[in-house]
This record gives structure tokens, sequence and C-alpha cells, in this order.
């Protein structure tokens, strides 16, 4: 029996170290066609801001403030809604409309981001210059909402990625909730609990699923490049305002990538892959953390 | 155990990665599939002559249809770099190679101009409807955020009688590197010193000021949907998508609305001093009737390259693109390469080793 | 007992999913009334049995693409879901030891990596070392992207499923093993196979990393080692493209593909409806 799990547990971790080899060597990848430009750079790649590829000079920090910016912006739209959604399809919805509701949120992530681009392009910015125009001077004043009313810019970008995220997020959180166990819901029902209560106490009981079904939309935020270059103004400027342009990691690369042809520029278009590489992890560790101390609190779920 | 399915997984998993390596063995670039039946022939780069390679490569095929010819527009950049690389049998680029690129190269390499393009200034001002007037130097300052409002002084003195509003200009350049841009910082940095210094010339730039759309069609689409605009976009897109763009005044001080005509004069009139390797700028031509911002667009070859096959296919297909090609430029709006050039060309294809 | 608060706060709370729900759907509607108002005129019989034409010649369609898309990802699929599900596997079984931790946090960062980057890795690892843009270069580079959402999702889902059923089935004397693969395993099947539906629609829509290794080809191929077409980049060249035709021609491409996603999408549900009723869940 013992050679038998033994057997198992090394056919089954050797899939898992793939995976860990295919990210590894990408990292080291990134590391290694990065090198001229970390040579030359060094830490002043992630505090400077000027991009500069007629002269040489590359500064990473507008692309970084841009990534994480839109993403967040993104996650603070699309995490409400996708719960909401999750609730609604598996606990407060009519069963008949319970498959066409999943088809349609379905629906949502078959769209390439191709599409989201140009419909970015064609109805939200000019959606969003409406909203940009119709903004009171007195709002006008704080820095957040600041800037002539060009529609591309921060709030499309956040607006787009929420769209995008929305289904993957809402997917996930949408099957971890169906697994909750009825007696979950029943006992608090049992107790006197309100529809709210009863589902507060299975979103709880699912709490890691469901940050990890928040992660998984970051995640998407993070890495997505067609939709979020054609709505964001692509230009390098660190700033608050939600209406300013501004640039994103994954949008320069893309942009940059196919015509660059010198070494140094190349090097310094990878190392950005490198910091996102690098701002992912981090990204994740944090959340790690986060799960731990949540799931250290109530140790529901045993381990297996 | 009962593990069929992961038996099954493990198997189709050698089975892909047995054939990726089998499969890929051959040393040669972009090779022929079967020499005496079918050749295929991979090339990649620029993205404005898209349209007329695929022409082209598809009405070539008509005629060899055992020669397929694969073009991809990745970007003049890419297409340098593929062919660096050797994964393409050749490349295509708006912009001429820089000398370190070709002395990394593996083999000596060709540049053959084959069609001409134009980029124009497109606008969208409300209440103007006339054709604007515009200067070289203007577009620099408006470029460098020194001209900032429609009605300032400079952009009024070249368009008398037209009512230009008292609205902020809103710059639109490219966000991707582009053969495009190349070719307008280019023109920019001939007429404006200032541009030259705070700018400079590359396919990608540090813009002072203004918003990036993505490719032609996204500026195109910034610039139609956002009052008091201006951009540059290739003129095939002005033309087709039916924007309104604004003549340039050339180097012989007439101002020039860029058409098929206006830029072959351009390219006529640079072929008086021709370089060899045919990299040249032909921005700010000389001439009377020359459009100042347009351009050669070049496909890129080794002069002697492995295949052979391939090799005399290419030699073959460019002969034909030279002469009869350059009969469908026209209709798809670009412009055809001047007599005088495809003369030196003709000659400049010897080079190549077929055999 | 009327309108407590806590009540009311319930009422709002549910008024709020649905909300939400309504949210979602205006992007989607306005989304699809826009790919299918510009798209639906260029789909006609041409569009699936013809290759691309030029510009100006009538009759032009997608058929290589077609083809291309699908053979694309189901190579996708097949070298991520085994990577995919068996690291799932792996995740929620052994979720405690230090290796676990380390593969689980890869998984997720990979994730985060944008598509771009990874086609240029399955570039300098696939296509350069053989000069050579090929099917299966593409297919890597997919399949990438796949393996940590369907990993990431399995192991979620196999958490979820209750104690009783694993501890019946090691009461009943099955191995590690068995009890996995012929109860969990099944047990979360719909789940598991939302997320390789999810991952799949990720990467049916990528253009950016077949740009490097599937490259693309005007003209018909099946060929695993040589460069093929994909709706995605197909669309990509008709949209960015000055004409009118082509333009249609694109969102043709975008709905032929969103359909495609999603009869994916309703096959596999209704596959695992099956599985569910056979096992008795």
């Amino acid at each position: 029996m013992r050679s038998r799990d033994l057997g198992f547990r090394l056919s089954v971790g050797a899939f898992a170290a793939a995976l860990l080899l295919v990210v590894a060597a990408i990292g080291f990848e990134l590391a290694r066609q990065s090198w001229p430009s970390l040579q030359r750079f060094g830490f002043d790649f992630w505090r400077t801001s000027t991009w500069d590829p007629v002269a040489g000079e590359f500064g990473a920090l507008p692309f970084i403030w841009g990534t994480l910016y839109s993403s967040i912006l993104a996650l603070l739209i699309a995490t409400p809604i996708s719960l909401g959604i999750a609730v609604f399809v598996s606990e407060l919805c009519p069963p008949m409309l319970r498959s066409p509701l999943i088809f349609l949120t379905e629906l949502l992530a078959a769209i390439p981001s191709i599409v989201y681009g140009l419909w970015g392009i064609f109805v939200l910015v000019p959606f969003v210059r409406m909203l940009e125009t119709w903004t009171p001077e007195s709002v006008r004043a704080i820095s957040l909402f600041s800037g002539p009313p060009l529609g591309v810019g921060m709030l499309a970008a956040g607006l787009v990625l929420a769209v995008m995220v929305v289904p993957f997020t809402s997917a996930v959180a949408r099957e971890v909730l169906k697994t909750v166990p009825v007696t979950q819901r029943e006992a608090a029902y049992a107790l006197g609990a309100t529809r709210f209560e009863a589902i507060r106490a299975a979103m709880f009981f699912a709490r890691t699923g469901i940050v990890g079904a928040i992660m998984l939309g970051f995640g998407r935020a993070l890495g997505e490049t067609m939709a979020v270059t054609m709505v964001i103004g692509n230009n390098p400027q660190v700033s608050l305002s939600l209406f300013a342009p501004q640039y994103t990691m994954s949008a320069v690369i893309a942009n940059e990538f196919t015509e660059a042809t010198d070494e140094l520029y190349l090097s310094a278009l990878v190392e950005i892959g490198l910091v996102l590489f690098i701002i992912t992890l981090l990204v994740n560790g944090l959340s790690r953390a986060l799960i731990w101390s949540m799931a250290r609190r109530m140790p529901s779920k045993a381990a297996a | 155990m009962n593990t069929p399915s992961l038996r099954h997984a493990a198997l189709t998993v050698a089975t892909v990665v047995l054939t990726a390596c089998g499969g890929g063995a051959q040393p040669q670039p972009s090779a022929a599939e079967n020499a005496t039946q079918n050749l295929q022939i991979n090339g990649a780069g620029a993205t404005f002559p898209y349209p007329i390679y695929s022409k082209w490569f598809s009405e070539y095929n008509k005629l060899h249809p055992n020669v397929r010819i694969n073009y991809q527009s990745i970007g003049s950049g890419g297409g340098i770099r593929q062919l660096l690389n050797q994964t393409v049998f050749f490349g295509a680029t708006d912009g001429p190679m820089a000398d370190e690129q070709l002395k990394s190269a593996p083999g000596p390499i060709l540049h053959l101009p084959t069609v001409l393009g134009a980029v124009v200034p497109v606008y969208n001002v409300p209440g103007v409807t006339a054709e604007l007037k515009f200067t070289g130097p203007v577009l620099a300052d408006m470029y460098l955020g020194e001209v900032k409002k429609w009605n300032d002084p400079a952009i009024a003195k070249l368009n008398p009688g037209v009512k230009l509003p008292a609205s902020d200009i809103t710059i639109v350049h490219r966000s991707d590197g582009s053969g495009t841009t190349y070719i307008f910082v280019d023109y920019l940095s001939k007429v404006s010193p200032e541009f030259k210094t705070t700018v400079g010339v590359n396919t990608s730039v540090n813009w002072p000021v203004g918003v990036g759309g993505k490719g032609n069609e996204g500026v195109t689409g910034l610039v139609s949907q956002s009052p008091g605009s201006v951009g540059y976009v290739e003129l095939i897109y002005a033309l087709q998508t039916k924007i309104g763009f604004g003549d340039v005044q050339n180097a012989a001080g007439e101002f020039v609305k860029a058409s098929v005509d206006s830029v072959t004069r351009a390219a006529a009139a640079a072929s008086a001093n021709m370089p060899a390797d045919f990299r040249v700028s032909i921005t700010n031509a000389e001439g009377a009737g020359s459009y100042p911002i347009s351009s050669f667009t070049w496909i890129l070859l080794y002069e002697n390259p492995t295949d052979k096959a391939a090799a005399k296919a290419m030699v073959d297909f460019m002969h034909w693109a030279l002469s009869d090609g350059q009969k469908y430029c026209a209709d798809l709006g670009y412009a055809p390469l001047p007599d005088s050039v495809v003369k030196l060309e003709e000659a400049a294809l010897q080079k190549i080793k077929v055999s | 007992m009327t309108a407590s608060p806590r009540k009311i706060l319930s009422s709002l709370f549910v008024a709020a999913c649905a909300l939400s729900v309504a949210l979602a759907l205006v992007p989607l509607v306005l989304i699809m009334f826009f790919v299918i108002s510009q798209g639906i005129q260029s789909l006609n019989l041409d569009f699936f049995i013809h290759d691309p034409r030029p510009v100006g010649e009538v009759g032009g369609g997608m058929r290589n693409a077609i083809v291309g898309t699908l053979m694309l990802t189901g190579l996708a699929a097949a070298i991520a879901v085994p990577i995919g599900v068996v690291s799932g596997i792996y995740l929620s079984e052994y979720r405690g030891t230090r290796f676990a931790s380390t593969v689980r946090f890869a998984a997720d960062t990979l994730n985060g990596v944008p598509s771009i980057v990874i086609g240029v890795f399955a570039y300098g690892v696939a296509v350069l070392p053989f000069r050579h843009f090929s099917m299966l270069a593409g297919g890597l580079a997919l399949g990438i992207m796949m393996i940590p959402i369907i990993a990431r999702t399995t192991e979620e889902l196999l958490l979820l499923v209750p104690h009783a059923l694993r501890e019946g089935a090691l009461a009943l004397g099955a191995t590690r093993a068995k009890a996995v693969i012929t109860v969990l395993v099944p047990a979360a099947l719909p789940g598991i196979i939302t997320g390789v539906v999810l991952a799949l629609a990720r990467v049916a829509g990528e253009t950016a990393p077949l740009l490097f290794t599937s490259f693309g080809n005007p003209f018909f191929s099946t060929s695993l080692t040589q460069p093929v077409s994909s709706i995605t980049v197909q669309v990509f060249n008709y949209a960015i493209s000055p004409y009118e035709d082509w333009h249609r021609q694109a969102w043709a491409g975008a709905l032929v593909l969103v359909t495609i996603v999603l009869i994916c999408s309703v096959l596999a549900r209704l596959a695992t409806a099956r599985v569910a009723r056979i096992g008795g869940q």
C-alpha cells in the first residue's frame, strides 16, 4: 500500500514539478535576456520615469504605476460584481434562470481581447469622455479627476479590465459556493438567519476559494495587453488622475517589442517583463499571507 | 492501478514532444517542403505594405501554383530580427537597417525598394471643413507642445480665411513602434533642429506630449473621435476612412497634398542620387510637386542564402513585382516606383546567388 | 415583525446581487450587439470554405484560420490539461508540503505573466533553435498559459469535496491514488471542466503569443511543423488594415471565435452532466 502511494505521489509530483520548471524557465529566460539593461540601469530602472528609445534612456516607473493602478482599479470594480453574480446564480435566482445566466457570463470570457479593445475605442471611450465632460468643476479640482476630457485614460482601462475579469472571478466563485455543503446553510437558517446572514456564512466557509477566485482575476488584469493598450492613452506618466492617459507594462512590451532592434532597447523591454514577473510574485506572496492568516483563525478545512 | 487517463495523458505529451523534436530537425531557414513540388517561403516585416504584398503573393501564386509565399506583418523591427535569426527567408521594413545591424548579420543583405508610401497629417477641428495647410516646422512645434491652440498665429498665418477655434490641440501619435512613426519623425527632424535634438529619429520615440493610439487605425479612431485633435497616419488609411488630411509644404515651398502622383515624384527626385544599397530617406525631397513626407518600403534578402530554390523563386518574384506587380499599386492606394529606381534594382538583383 | 434592520440589510443584499448581474450584462449586450451587427454581413458560406483573398477580391474566407485555431487550442489543451489537472491534484493532496506551496506560488505567478512574454519565451524555446515557426510552438505557448488556470481551479475544487467521500473511499480499502482518481476527481469534475473551459476561452482569444510562434499563414495548412493561421491573428491583421471589407471579415471572425468557445463550453457541460448523473452525485 505504501509503495503504491509513493508511486502515486511521485508521478503526480512530476507533473507539478513540470509546472514549476516552466515558471522557473520563464523567469530565468527573462533575467538572461534583460541582462544588458540590468547591468546598465540597475535599480534606477524601477525609479526613473524617462522612456527614450532614441537616447537609450529607460526607466520603468510609469509602467509599473500604470499596471498596478489599472489592475487594482479593475479589481475594486469587478470583485463586488463578480461575487454578486456568483451569489445570485448559486443561491438566489430561480433555477430556470441559472443556466442562461451562467451561459451569458461565460460569453463574456469567450470574447477575444482584441474585440474588447475595439469595442473600447468605439463605444467605451466616447462614453467615458462624455462622463468626463459632465464632471462638475468642483469635482475636477480633486487630483483624482483632473485633466482634459480625452476619454482614453485610466478610467477607461479600469472599466475594460473589470469587464474582462468578471467572468473569471465569478465563474470560480460560483463553483466554489456551489460546493459549500447544504448543511451549513440549513444550520444558519435554523438559527434564524436572514438570507444575507446565511449566505455570508457560506462565503466564510468558502473564503479561501473565493480569495483564490479574486487572485485569478487579478492575474488576468495584470497580464492583459491588447484591450488595455487601445483605451489607456499610452502616455508614460505617473498620475493619480483617473482621466489621465497612462501606460502599463504589458502594453509597452506589446507596442514596442516587434519594432525594437537594438540590444539595449530589447533588453529594457524584456526587463519590464521581468519586473512584471517579480511584481506578480510579490502580490502572490501577499495574498498567500492573507489566506494563511484567514485559514489559521478557523481550521475548518483540515488537510486531507 | 487504474490510471488509464494518466497513462494516456503521458503518452500524448510524449508524442507531442517527440514530434516537435523530430519535425524541427531541419537546419535550413524556412525551407521548402518538397523541392520539386510545393515551395513555401516565409517572410515577415512591415505592416504598411501588407495589403499590396498579400495581393502580389496571391497573384504570383496564380501564375506559379507551386510557389507559396507567406508574409506576416509583425512590424519592421520584427521582420529585421527574424531575418537576422534566419527564421524567415526575407524581411520587409519601412525604415532601412542600421549599419550595426547589417554588420551583425550572418551574411550580406540587400535592401530592395518595392513601393512608396506617404504619411499625412489628419485632424478633427470643430467647425473646420476646409483643407488645412501645414509646414514642417509648424507640425514639429505642435508635436513638441509649443504650439498649443488651433488659433495660434503660426497655424492661422498658413490658413488665411479659415476660422480656427481657440481650443486646445490634442496631439495623437503612435503608441506602438512603427515605420510610419519613423518616416514622420525623420521628416520633422530634418525641418526642425529642435525636434531632432529633443525627440530624434526611431520607430519609437519619447513624445513630449500627446496620447498614443495603437496602429494606424488606433490613431485614426482617436482623431475622428476627439474634437480638436491632430495625428499622423499612412496615406491609405486616410483615403480609405475618408478622414480629412492636410497639405504639407515641401522643400520647393509649394503646399502639396499627398497622392499617388506627388509621392512618386518625391522618389523620382531622390533617385538621381540613389546610393547603391538603396538605403535612402526621401523625406523633404526636392522637386516640384513632390510630397515631403514620403518613403520607400524595402524587402530584405540575403545575397547568398542557403536555400537556392527559394532564392531563385524570390528573385523571379521580385522581377515580376517590379514590372507587372506595380500595376496593382494605384488601386490599393500605393505609389509605384519610378522607372529610374526599377532599372537600378533589376541590376542589383543579379547579386543574389541562385545556384 | 416587519422591517427589522437585519431583514432590510438582507433585502438590500439580494437587490445588490441582482444589480451586479444586470451591470455585468450591460457590456455583454453592448459588445455582442456591436460584434454581431458588424460581422453578420460577412458571415456566409464562403467564409467557412475559402481561404483569405487579397483586398478587392470577393469570396475570401477564413477556413484556414478556423481550422488553425481549432488545432492550436486542441494542442494547447493536450499539453495543459494533463499537467494542469494532475498538478492541481498534487496541490490539493499534498497541501501542507513546502513543495506544494512553491508550486502554487509558481502557478499564480504564471497566471499573471502577460501573454506576449510567454510568446517570447516559446519563441526562444521552440522556434529559434529550429529556425522554424510552427503550430507546435503556438500550441506550446497557449498551453503554458492554460496550465495555471486549470491547476488552481482543480486544486480549489478538489479541496471542497466533502471529507465524507474521501473517508468513505479510504475506509473501503482504496489506496490514496484510487480514492483520488475514482472518487474525488469525478466528484469535482464539473468544477474542473469549468476551469478547463475558462482556460480555453482565455487562450482562444490570444493574438500576441501566436505572432512569434505559429506566425500565420494565408494558405491552408495542417502541418504541425509549419506556420499556421489562426482566427485571432487573422482578425488582428484585418482589423488594423484600412479596408472596410476586411474589417467586416474581422468582425465575422470574432463572431465565429466566440461561437466556437461557447459550443465547447456547452458540450463540456453536457458531458459532465452525464458523468455526474452516472456517478450518482
